[in-house]
């Protein structure tokens, strides 16, 4: 993982380019336009604002210590974490290439950045409406450097999980199943929005949302096809299988819907498809087209029901859905990797395990599962110290009267709309 | 005499009833775009399985003054606009007006219609 010196290849640094600019489209403004259109017009800058806001605190701390932390050798811990030598850039110049790819190191240390921005803005979708400004910015930024980057180092910065062969393309573990699951327990351990199934919350503007979810949708194909890290043959395949599971897992939760109301509604469709984008993350360039097919249409199956399970029988308010659809997304998917990456499926084989050591669909299925488990577990227990410990520090919770009034004026002392 | 005329009718009926207050020769109206139930309750919308029950429909609330004797007309004409014979096509009330002033030039009573 050292930066290596071999010389510069110019078109994969030309995607690379293209692709950071795609990531960082997903969060700015595709996420933001995506969460704020779902809830209630009082909160719309709030959610805006914590975006923005994660995205500038984010880019810093990642220049501070999180990417050297993530992506260098951490010597004799290198197994959990990194090591400190390239805090604050140090020793990234002009010249420095990243030796997967042969891109610019800068490249490389940005590329991921939007990576680490889009995770915890992910999260916040768990707790919308309901959160102090400060008190989710000081959470978000500990939970970047606590959960995001050990577990990152773990998977794509030669760590434990990597050395035991996980396999994850584009951040299933590393992005979804972190961001799930700190969903989950955040909406837990904050519990739900005053009035919470008893009063009508419905998303205040459908038509910002939707927006949003074309935008991910497109900046998805930077998210994993960049994640090939050249252009090349991998990166096509990881294209070509992200689009196709959007499309399955649209395409199912509608006719879900469809089936089970009589209609099929908009929020399900786009809904749907985040669903299957989640799910192929870590196994876009690890699969083929008819296992991205399958991928999908499991996701939308599996997200949709799980939605339903978490709202409406674990009675959770998980606001914006981010552990149902992302979670979940990403447990599955990244499960279904372990087989659908195989060669040996016939129509429905992959391109391959990652390491020499394994052979087998049972063998890559265990260190799946292996990632998936330490994963849940190590970001559940982080989360909860961490939302224990900022609660100490300054109250997480918005006064019953300021989330009443709406966390634009409470917070922000503005308003989305004035009309 | 006069009497007012109040009847909240389904928003799509609204071209129709006017057509058909226009044809009998009423010259004014107001309306207000509202919302409201009766009988046929509000409706269910459904967000990622968070269901939602509407209580208020869109409705057209529209207002004319008639002397007494164009009453049964207008009613009429607003009934045959208006029906679909589906629960939800509204309600029609009818009460007295005690005066009416043309602000332009100060006329009163049927005048001033």
């Amino acid at each position: 993982m050292e930066p290596s010196v071999a010389a510069l290849d110019g078109a994969n640094t030309a995607w690379i380019l293209t692709a950071t600019a795609l990531v960082l489209f997903m969060t700015l403004p595709g996420l933001a336009l995506f969460y704020g259109g779902l809830v209630r017009s009082k909160n719309v800058l709030s959610i805006l604002m914590q975006c923005f806001a994660i995205t500038a605190v984010v880019s810093i701390l990642w220049m501070v210590c999180g990417y050297s932390l993530a992506f260098t050798d951490g010597g004799s811990a290198n197994a959990v974490i990194g090591g400190l030598h390239q805090a604050f850039f140090a020793n990234i110049s002009k010249g420095s290439l990243w030796a997967t790819g042969h891109i610019p190191e800068s490249l490389f240390a940005m590329y991921q950045m939007t990576f680490a921005i889009i995770t915890p803005a992910l999260v916040i979708g768990a707790f919308a409406e309901r959160v102090k400004f400060g008190a989710m910015l000081l959470f978000s930024s500990l939970w970047l450097l606590v959960v995001y980057v050990p577990v990152c180092h773990w998977v794509w910065g030669g760590g434990w999980l990597a050395t035991l062969g996980a396999m994850d393309f584009a951040g299933g573990v590393v992005v979804h199943i972190t961001a799930g699951i700190a969903a989950l327990v955040c909406a837990l351990v904050i519990g739900p929005r005053k009035g919470f199934q008893q009063q009508a919350m419905m998303p205040h503007n459908m038509t910002m949302t939707v927006t949003g979810a074309g935008m991910l949708w497109v900046g998805w194909f930077g998210f994993n096809a960049g994640s090939a890290l050249a252009a090349n043959g991998d990166a096509g395949m990881a294209l070509l299988c992200t689009h196709l599971s959007a499309a399955a897992g649209a395409a199912t939760w509608s006719a879900i819907e469809w089936f089970r109301h009589g209609k099929p509604s908009v929020l399900g469709i786009v809904t749907g498809m985040v669903a299957g984008l989640g799910t192929i993350t870590p196994a876009s360039g690890f699969v083929g087209p008819l296992g991205a097919l399958t991928i999908g249409v499991v996701a939308g199956f599996v997200c949709f029901f799980m939605t339903m399970t978490v709202k409406q029988i674990w009675k959770i308010d998980d606001s914006l859905d981010v552990f149902p659809v992302h979670g979940v997304g990403g447990i599955i998917g990244t499960l279904m990797t372990g087989v659908l990456a195989s060669t040996g499926l016939g129509v429905f084989s992959g391109q391959g395990f990652l390491i020499p050591a394994i052979t087998g669909i049972g063998q890559q299925l265990l260190v799946q599962a292996t990632a998936v488990g330490a994963t849940i577990v190590f970001t559940a227990a982080a989360t909860w110290v961490l939302l224990k410990l900022v609660n100490a520090i300054t109250p997480l919770r918005m006064s019953l009267e300021g989330e009443t009034e709406g966390l634009d004026i409470t917070d922000h002392d503005e308003r989305g709309y004035v009309l | 005499m006069m009497k007012m005329i109040t009847a909240i009718i389904k928003p799509f009926k609204l071209d129709d009833v006017r057509q058909a207050l226009n044809d009998i020769g009423i010259q004014g109206m107001t309306i207000e775009e509202v919302k409201g139930f009766g009988r046929q309750k509000g409706h269910t919308e459904l967000y990622r399985g968070a269901e939602y029950v509407i209580d208020f429909l869109p409705k057209v609330k529209l207002q004319l003054a008639v002397k007494d004797d164009q009453v049964e007309q207008a009613v009429d004409a607003i009934i045959g606009a208006a029906n679909t014979g589906k629960i939800g096509d509204g309600k029609i009330f009818v009460t007295a007006i005690e005066q009416v002033i043309r602000i332009r030039t100060g006329e009163t009573g049927a005048e001033a219609l």
